[in-house]
């Protein structure tokens, strides 16, 4: 069952087209990694979803609502930690963390104790005094004291240490086993390999793939590492075949995946010592989207937003 | 040991000018065109002797002399009138000057970190701060020589060379004096904001303790900084003597700021920081509480202000008779009705006047909605259970209050200070009723404002075009002799001026109306609009 829905998002900036026909859901139960360069409309799209901007077309829901106008009664079952978080200078983290927890509702101060000390955060700081990681520590406490339905996750470990980072996946994972549902947008693609059960690759306001990390990884290619006893010939004339170098005696290349049937069945001619195959990384991955697409992009002209 | 300490400070005065190269003469013009306007307005006002002396008494009294300090009231000549009433203030705009800049070139910068950067090169160790105190130091010179050879320019025959140079150096003096304060409390204080509150606590301390001392215990005006600007008596007896203190107190700051900021590390502070609050109080949890505790002390002072702006007009009132007569100009500005006394008919002028400036925070306090929006901050209210009516809602309860309670705190001044210089003081309602009834114009600016936030958040600030457009046309309609609907296009045209025009209700009902008109309009445009970020 899907908790959120887009359907045909488009959104426009005077002339700028900032989402141009955005369309995916997030499961109730999943963690949805939400990916792309800078400047490709995820904050935008998740700005829209908070009902902060308003959509020039398409269908947005959240739990059956409307993002725009049932803003309010949604935002009760929503959490959201920005990538850039803004506080006033002269509150203290607690004071913010407190007044944040009381206006969504619900109240939970073991809960709130509880992630200051994990997060390890000083709550007595006034926020001018916090660096972008504390900063961020205080939204983070904020959401994950809520007891929300929905968390929506704006890039939100840009200025955590690698410690923190860490915290921060278990509570992605301990909301996850309470059912919770999570929308996570990111440029560290190993947190996102590590954490979602789908990722959808948003580039020029676009959505360019969609689906689960398996089915992803279907459409591209696999790395393999060879030793045989006899050396491989032919190797080059085989469809599929990229990238090959050798090493050590050993040869190591990229085979697309539909294609892996017919280079193992040629390869195992040659008797085999060593194979090691290792799945394409989410980088791999992202890298050819970004690559194929960034070839196109040089006649089409920068992107103005950021 | 030199170069450990000082080196390249010539290099980051240059840097220093360059970033300061509008600033620095926008202050400088600012002051001297304040500074050269008067005299030769006092030329067209007060031009005979007898009406400096009628003036020369309207100044003896407590309230005045607490305000603007002492000076040689029986030898009231232009020059005399014009450094009695006007140094003192512009000595404090310099002093809130130097407070401002120092503090944006030492702590300001070491608090975003800049300084850490500089201090990365090799520069010594104390060449931001000498650096800072030197380019100021030079400014102040340059300053004091501006507004010495200015007045003296202007030609007017009370005003000497020597004094004209020593009224510069008064404001000079006064200028480094306070660089090396703030440089003193940059040193202090872990943060800019600290460090710009104390220093300007010890401005005002000194104003105050030498206010008290001017009418009380001669004691008191000695020991405060500004109580010396009083003594130099410009264009009087020209006493050289407290600018030569100035310069010592300043080279005293100036070495124990170098010393102070010697012996601590980078980015601390010697004055501990305490720790904040760990949980929000009650009164934090809700939009119009966060709303009043980030707008507190912008109220409180505002306050406090408006309480002074309705004394020290009050504390004329008494005069006034004597003061009028034959001075044509003062005339024509008030509105000449018959039957009423030129106390009544000031009064209401002023009321005005007060109730046009209190409108000022009102609509700052609305503003602030749009400030927040555009500091990115609005999105963590509007992402919570939090709607864009209740939010703007919010705003505009703390906006309204804010506008009552300062024209509430300008009536009141006003009547305190008319009771003890009046023969026949009017009732406490009656003063309060002359100030309350501007309340409706107040809700429309506050109103107009809402409506921009809805609709045109980038122009925000045409609003302060509009309260500006006011008050030029109603104080100084009379004066161009425009004519009436000039001021009628301006909300604070429409009120009875009371007490020398009767009660009507329908223009108060009728702009009440418009301001509930505007913020339904308002209101709708901020539901539908995308919000900046």
């Amino acid at each position: 069952m899907s908790v959120l829905q887009i359907k045909d998002l488009t959104k426009k900036f005077g002339k700028f087209t900032a989402l141009n026909g955005v369309n995916f859901e997030v499961n109730e139960g999943e963690v949805f990694g939400f990916i792309g360069p800078n400047g490709a409309g995820k904050s935008t799209t998740i700005r829209i979803l908070l009902g902060i901007l308003k959509a020039t077309e398409g269908e947005v829901e959240i739990f059956g609502k409307d993002a725009w106008s049932d803003a309010v009664e949604l935002h009760k079952r929503i959490a959201y930690v920005p990538g850039d978080v803004n506080l006033w200078p002269n509150l203290t983290g607690g004071e913010v963390i407190d007044l944040f927890v009381k206006l969504r509702g619900g109240n939970d101060t073991g809960r709130r104790e509880e992630l200051i000390k994990r997060f390890d955060l000083d709550p007595s700081k006034k926020c001018r005094t916090y660096s972008k990681g504390n900063r961020q520590k205080v939204a983070l406490v904020a959401a994950f004291s809520s007891n929300a339905d929905l968390y929506i996750l704006d890039e939100p470990t840009s200025g955590l240490d690698p410690l923190m980072e860490q915290i921060f996946q278990q509570c992605v994972q301990e909301a996850k086993e309470a059912g919770k549902s999570i929308l996570l947008s990111s440029h560290i693609l190993s947190e996102v390999e590590q954490l979602c059960d789908r990722v959808g690759i948003i580039r020029h306001g676009q959505m360019i793939e969609t689906g689960s990390l398996n089915e992803l990884r279907h459409l591209t290619r696999m790395n393999l590492l060879l030793e045989t006893k006899e050396p491989i010939t032919q190797l080059h004339e085989l469809n599929g075949i990229h990238a090959i170098t050798e090493k050590d005696g050993a040869l190591s290349f990229q085979v697309d995946t539909e294609q892996l049937d017919t280079v193992i069945k040629h390869v195992s001619q040659f008797g085999i010592i060593k194979l090691e195959s290792t799945p394409p990384t989410l980088e791999d991955l992202f890298m050819r989207h970004y690559e194929k697409k960034g070839q196109k992009e040089q006649n089409q002209g920068g992107n103005p937003n950021d | 040991m030199i170069d450990m300490i000082f080196k390249h400070t010539g290099l980051l005065s240059r840097l220093l000018l360059r970033r300061d190269r509008f600033r620095i003469p926008l202050w400088m013009i600012g002051i001297g065109f304040f500074t050269f306007i008067v005299p030769v307005a006092f030329t067209e006002l007060y031009g005979t002797q007898a009406q400096r002396d009628v003036m020369a008494q309207t100044m003896e009294n407590p309230a005045m002399i607490a305000m603007v300090g002492t000076h040689d009231l029986s030898n009231y000549t232009l020059g005399v009138m014009t450094a009695h009433q006007m140094l003192l203030m512009t000595a404090v705009v310099v002093g809130l000057m130097s407070i401002l800049l120092v503090t944006r070139h030492t702590r300001e910068e070491e608090e975003d970190g800049r300084v850490e950067l500089i201090r990365s090169l090799p520069v010594g160790r104390l060449s931001n701060l000498n650096a800072t105190l030197f380019v100021y130091t030079g400014v102040y010179i340059l300053l004091a020589l501006l507004i010495g050879f200015g007045l003296f320019a202007l030609n007017i025959e009370s005003m000497d060379l020597e004094g004209s140079l020593l009224y510069g150096a008064t404001l000079g003096a006064t200028g480094i004096l306070f660089a090396g304060v703030t440089a003193l409390f940059a040193q202090a204080c872990e943060t800019s904001r600290g460090t710009i509150g104390f220093s300007i606590a010890i401005l005002l301390i000194a104003y105050i303790v030498r206010g008290i001392g001017d009418v009380s215990t001669d004691f008191l005006s000695w020991i405060s900084p500004l109580g010396w600007i009083s003594k130099t008596e410009v264009y009087g007896s020209n006493n050289w003597w407290p600018i030569r203190l100035m310069i010592v107190v300043s080279l005293i700051l100036f070495i124990l700021a170098n010393y102070l900021n010697a012996r601590r590390d980078l980015e601390s502070g010697l004055l501990p920081s305490k720790p904040g609050r760990k949980y929000a109080s009650a009164m934090l949890q809700s939009p119009i509480g966060l709303g009043l505790r980030l707008q507190r002390t912008g109220i409180i002072s505002w306050a406090v202000g408006m309480f002074l702006i309705g004394v020290s007009y009050g504390s004329v009132l008494g005069d006034l008779d004597s003061f009028f007569e034959g001075n044509d100009l003062m005339q024509q500005m008030l509105a000449s009705a018959q039957g009423y006394t030129v106390t009544e008919q000031f009064m209401s002028m002023i009321m005005m006047i007060s109730a046009i400036i209190a409108a000022i925070p009102a609509v700052m306090s609305m503003n602030r909605l749009y400030g927040e929006e555009k500091k990115a901050r609005i999105e963590h209210l509007l992402v919570r259970a939090v709607s864009r009516t209740k939010l703007m809602g919010s705003f505009l309860v703390i906006s309204a209050i804010n506008g009552f309670v300062m024209l509430s705190f300008a009536a009141i001044g006003m009547w305190a200070a008319s009771i003890s210089v009046l023969d026949e003081p009017l009732s406490f309602g009656a003063v309060y009723g002359m100030g309350l009834v501007y309340y409706p114009a107040i809700l429309v600016m506050i109103s107009v404002a809402i409506l921009m936030i809805g609709y045109q958040p980038k122009f925000v600030s045409f609003n302060w075009l509009y309260v500006f457009y006011t008050f030029i046309v109603l104080y100084m309609g009379g004066l161009f002799q425009l004519s009436d609907w000039y001021g009628k296009l301006s909300p604070f045209g429409h009120i009875p001026k009371l007490p020398i025009e009767e009660m009507t209700w329908t223009p108060m009902l009728v702009l009440a109306g418009i301001a509930v008109v505007l913020s339904v309009i308002g209101f709708i445009g901020y539901n539908r609009r995308d919000m900046k970020c």
